[in-house]
């Protein structure tokens, strides 16, 4: 069998701080997606409103954000804000802005699309059973776009935490950083490394990401 | 007889387009009326008018003296007597058919779970899907899915049921059987309007038929007066029409 150089991953503490990288990875990510759900949420609702301007403003916001890479956000908000601004971010603090900003986005559009996707039939033909509007929404407008809702945004979860891999651009240690700390570190001792290592950061974003992408699919069959 | 609905001066206007222009109608109990007329005519928007889905800009509708007025408070107590069946039959596709068929008698009208659970499979028995009582809509043929959105509407105990092309979405081997359930309907002496393209079940269910022309009511007759010798010069090229794409659908 060829070296891979897993074993750097037994000296010392290095799988510790492999997993200490995954932790501040996920923190970051769970914690932009605690707030950009119920922002998004808010976003989305106002979006299907009769308010022009509402509408406009944030679909210029939605479209900015989707078309700039986010590396490009996030050189912006923690270069650009210590500079312009004069604010001293740390990379995790930045990383959590960009990623919320760009969550509500995302999660804004998912709102907005669930809620128009409903059929203006369905409104109809509950409105000509008697239902009154708030019983209209409790039992059948809201219950229906959850379920279109729910698989989707599982999906930005997913693409949230791989995309927390570029936030060591701006120097937050996070699990990739800690690889390529252990692989320099034992480049000499151990030349295969970085393929192990790598291969172990691999599968931890598959473990982390999998049951999210299997919950995904098994919601979408099942309420399909 | 007792008039249960009556429609005075009905005027709908859409962007300064006149789509119904000064209707005037009543209806007895245990009527049946077809609404028939050339597609773009008015008639959907005359049944949408009479459930309070579109605002009028003139006229009233009445059912029993109360008024269905667009955005009034009272409407959704109106509409529980009111029963709608559209053409895309939209059965709520988050619920299986036996909750579909008791949702609204149970959080409208607070009914009795078990009784009303009973009245729903019985329903069920007498057009023949007491086995898809537990099935999700998207499991239904668009037959089947018609015949439970007629059931949902009845659950209500309607006064008056309101049809608004209903088969025009289904297959043909399927039309039949929504149409058998309503002749059923018809023959237990519900109070009916339908609008169709279905001319021989127009012929077989209808009390009256009253056909609507450019957003007016052209003529009114019954059936057979209608069909064999129609007054107008507008009926006449309409059933003409009709005839002619029926020779050629049969050619097919």
């Amino acid at each position: 069998m060829p070296d891979l150089g897993i074993d750097v991953l037994l000296k010392g503490s290095n799988m510790l701080r492999l997993l200490q990288g995954l932790w501040v990875a996920m923190k970051i990510s769970l914690v932009s997606i605690g707030i950009s759900i119920p922002l998004g949420l808010i976003v989305g609702t106002l979006m299907t409103t009769r308010f022009k301007s509402l509408k406009v403003i944030f679909r210029i916001y939605l479209e900015t954000i989707r078309i700039l890479p986010q590396l490009v956000l996030l050189f912006l908000v923690y270069f650009g804000s210590t500079r312009a601004l004069g604010w001293n971010l740390s990379g995790e603090m930045a990383s959590i802005i960009v990623f919320t900003l760009w969550g509500t986005a995302e999660m804004g559009d998912l709102v907005r699309s669930a809620l128009v996707s409903i059929p203006k039939h369905q409104y109809e033909s509950s409105e000509a059973l008697g239902f009154t509007k708030g019983q209209m929404y409790y039992y059948i407008i809201i219950p229906q776009t959850i379920r279109r809702l729910l698989p989707l945004s599982i999906n930005l979860i997913t693409r949230m935490i791989k995309t927390t891999s570029l936030i060591l651009m701006i120097g937050v240690v996070e699990m990739l950083k800690v690889a390529q700390q252990i692989i320099e570190a034992n480049r000499m001792t151990s030349p295969n490394a970085a393929f192990g290592v790598f291969l172990v950061v691999f599968i931890l974003y598959f473990i982390v990401c999998w049951p999210f992408s299997t919950l995904a699919t098994h919601l979408e069959k099942k309420w399909r | 007889m007792t008039e249960l609905l009556q429609i005075e001066n009905l005027t709908k206007k859409f962007d300064n387009q006149v789509i119904l222009d000064g209707i005037n109608l009543s209806i007895q109990k245990g009527e049946v009326l077809v609404l028939v007329g050339s597609s773009g005519c008015g008639k959907s928007t005359l049944l949408r008018c009479i459930n309070g889905l579109e605002e009028i800009q003139n006229g009233t509708v009445k059912l029993e003296g109360k008024e269905v007025k667009y955005g009034d408070k009272n409407l959704p107590l109106i509409r529980q007597k009111i029963g709608m069946v559209f053409q895309s039959y939209e059965l709520f596709p988050h619920l299986n058919v036996i909750d579909n068929l008791m949702l609204a008698p149970m959080k409208v009208q607070k009914r009795n779970k078990e009784e009303e659970r009973k009245e729903a499979i019985e329903l069920l028995r007498t057009v023949g899907l007491e086995e898809k009582a537990e099935q999700f809509p998207r499991q239904l043929s668009g037959g089947q899915k018609q015949r439970v959105a007629i059931l949902r509407t009845l659950l209500m105990h309607p006064d008056i049921l309101l049809f608004d092309e209903v088969t025009a979405a289904l297959d043909p081997e399927m039309v039949r059987e929504v149409l058998d359930v309503m002749l059923n309907l018809a023959k237990q002496g519900r109070t009916m309007i339908i609008v169709t393209h279905e001319m021989q079940f127009a012929k077989a269910v209808a009390d009256r038929i009253v056909f609507i022309d450019d957003g007016k009511i052209a003529e009114e007759a019954t059936p057979e007066q209608f069909f064999e010798q129609p007054k107008t010069e507008r009926a006449k090229q309409f059933l003409n029409v009709f005839s002619f794409e029926k020779i050629k659908v049969n050619g097919i």
